[in-house]
């Protein structure tokens, strides 16, 4: 399967976007902030079917609108991005408006298959540079902001009052989740973001106690779920998107038996 | 020279006067207690005194320097909400976040601080804990590793925000010897506030007592008085002494109360479950 062009793209484009979802994912989770990012992704939707109204590269659209979305987030404060009813009202009207988009524009029914569920088997190269640039730039941005991000993520107070911008923080790292968001729908669409971003760092997060290592085991666990759906469609002929989203599943189910059978364990005489 | 100076302070929030043009000297290296009713305003007044809110009149002078954000000498433990998400990380992960943790870059930790991070759990006596997730510490520990992160780096101020909240009464003793003696091992100026004045008593060197936008600084013997208290309560006051405890009495209720959620017609049970805990 490695002989194709189109598989050889595909896997790359899978690695590439696994290592991003995972890292920026483990934030995402550990902030409490999924719902948020699931959210961009749906407004980043309407950003694509938008540009390609107006005859534009729906990657743009979608990159542009997811972080403008994350940037609006972030300004509207800490308190906003965990409200869960006004980010599922805004995610509805952006959808709203994609359909509309997508109503004015009929011959684009398999692209905005392709948007909502993404497909990787039809990355160009092109396309695979693209995503190594955002993806290179959203994880320089991370590694900038990382250290005063997990001060303010595990202790806000705290980490106001030693001189930490939480706005700042907040607003940078919705932006750079935008970002990732925007690659991994690339993948695996945008009703399918939260399989990449959320799954593999919520059980890394259930595996491990350790930071470095719950990033690490995110980023890993996200690639072969990543690599393994790309193989198992080019097998079964079935939507990667699919077995992405299965892996991913199982792995998260999984991740809770360690300690569940601890717990057996110790209960049990 | 004084630790915390406030000159002619008014701090303001949400266009409401929490403190109203109050001066104050609070000397180094002791341990003052800060008290007052919810809502007085301890928790504004240190983060006046952390930068984090600008008086709207007078100024505060924090070290011999004006208040500002990011004061290195100047240790902070929040009053805590539940630490729900962050129920899965080691408390090593925990308290290191805080080392430098205002810093840009990578969260990784140099070996010096690493060995901080190590003395401050030391300090605390946490270090059996560091291995422990956040989820599985009682609220007491959960406490000692908040303590443990104001220490970090070399505070000469401690700014302590209700650390006995939640705490069952024995634990609550063991807080305050543990925070006596650091303040006194480490030449420390330490604001501790919380809601009784009891557990303190054996600790404090002054009492910081708060109410209706005043504030009263001194000896226990000097602030906790029938005059004074009715001044910050805005009512009749009277204080009892029993048995080497003492009760600030509004008519025949006590005024500070043990739990929040406890009503005030169970006034009567309360006061005798504090000389229980005697
Ligand atoms: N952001 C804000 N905007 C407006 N008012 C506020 C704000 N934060 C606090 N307040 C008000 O300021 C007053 C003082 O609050 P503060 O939290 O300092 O009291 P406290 O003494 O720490 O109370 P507690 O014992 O309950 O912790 C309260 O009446 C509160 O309602
Ligand atoms: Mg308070």
């Amino acid at each position: 399967m490695f002989d194709y062009d189109f598989m050889q793209n595909a896997f790359m484009a899978a690695a590439i976007v696994a290592v991003v979802s995972g890292v920026v994912g483990y934030f995402l989770v550990l902030r409490g902030q999924t719902f948020a990012g699931h959210a961009l992704s749906h407004i980043g939707f309407t950003g694509a079917t938008g540009a390609v109204l107006i005859g534009m590269s729906p990657l743009w659209g979608l990159v542009g609108m997811t972080v403008l979305g994350g940037v609006g987030m972030g300004l509207l404060g800490e308190q906003l991005q965990k409200r869960d009813v006004a980010i599922g009202v805004v995610l509805s009207v952006a959808l709203g408006f994609g359909l509309l988009f997508l109503h004015f524009f009929t011959a684009f029914a398999t692209q905005a298959t392709a948007l909502l569920f993404g497909n990787v088997l039809g990355v160009d190269a092109p396309t695979l540079w693209t995503l190594l640039g955002l993806g290179a730039a959203c994880l320089a941005g991370l590694a900038v902001i990382a250290r005063p991000l997990l001060f303010a993520s595990l202790q806000p107070e705290l980490a106001e009052a030693r001189g930490v911008s939480l706005r700042l923080i907040s607003v940078a790292f919705l932006a750079l989740a935008a970002l990732a968001v925007a690659e991994c729908a690339e993948i695996v669409g945008v009703l399918l973001v939260f399989t990449l971003m959320v799954g593999p760092a919520a059980a890394a997060q259930r595996l491990t106690s350790r930071v470095g290592q719950g990033v690490a085991l995110s980023v890993l666990l996200a690639w072969a779920e990543a690599w393994g759906g790309v193989a198992l469609a080019y097998v079964t002929d079935w939507p990667t998107s699919f077995w992405i989203t299965a892996l991913s599943g199982s792995v998260y189910l999984l991740s809770g038996l360690p300690a569940l059978l601890r717990d057996r364990w110790n209960h049990s005489p | 020279m004084t630790a915390i100076g406030f000159d002619d302070v008014t701090l303001t929030l949400g266009g409401r006067d929490i403190l109203r043009g109050v001066d104050l000297a609070i000397p180094q290296n002791a341990f003052i207690g800060v008290l007052g009713p919810n809502g007085a305003g301890k928790t504004t007044m240190m983060r006046a005194i952390l930068g984090l809110i600008r008086p709207s009149s007078g100024h505060i002078r924090v070290l011999g320097e004006p208040a500002t954000r990011g004061h290195a000498a100047v240790g902070y433990m929040p009053q805590t909400r539940g630490l729900v998400s962050t129920a899965g990380l080691s408390a090593w992960d925990f308290v290191a976040s805080a080392a430098l943790g205002h810093r840009w870059g990578l969260p990784i930790l140099s070996a010096t601080a690493r060995r901080d991070v190590e003395r401050v759990l030391d300090l605390v006596g946490a270090s059996s804990l560091a291995r422990r997730k956040l989820g599985a510490l009682s609220g007491g520990e959960r406490q000692r590793l908040l303590l443990a992160q104001s220490l970090l780096g070399t505070p000469r101020l401690l700014l302590l925000d209700e650390p006995l909240i939640s705490l069952d009464p024995r634990y609550q003793q063991a807080m305050v010897e543990l925070v006596r003696g650091l303040q006194r091992k480490l030449g420390l100026t330490v604001l501790f506030s919380a809601h009784e004045l009891n557990p303190l008593l054996a600790a404090l060197d002054q009492v910081l007592y708060l109410g209706l936008g005043h504030a009263a600084l001194g000896t226990v013997d000097e602030v906790i008085t029938g005059p004074v208290l009715s001044r910050l309560y805005g009512s009749d006051i009277e204080v009892v002494h029993l048995r080497g405890r003492i009760f600030v009495m509004s008519g025949d209720h006590p005024v500070e109360r043990h739990d929040p959620n406890q009503c005030r017609s169970h006034a009567e049970s309360h006061a005798e479950s504090h000389t229980r805990h005697v």
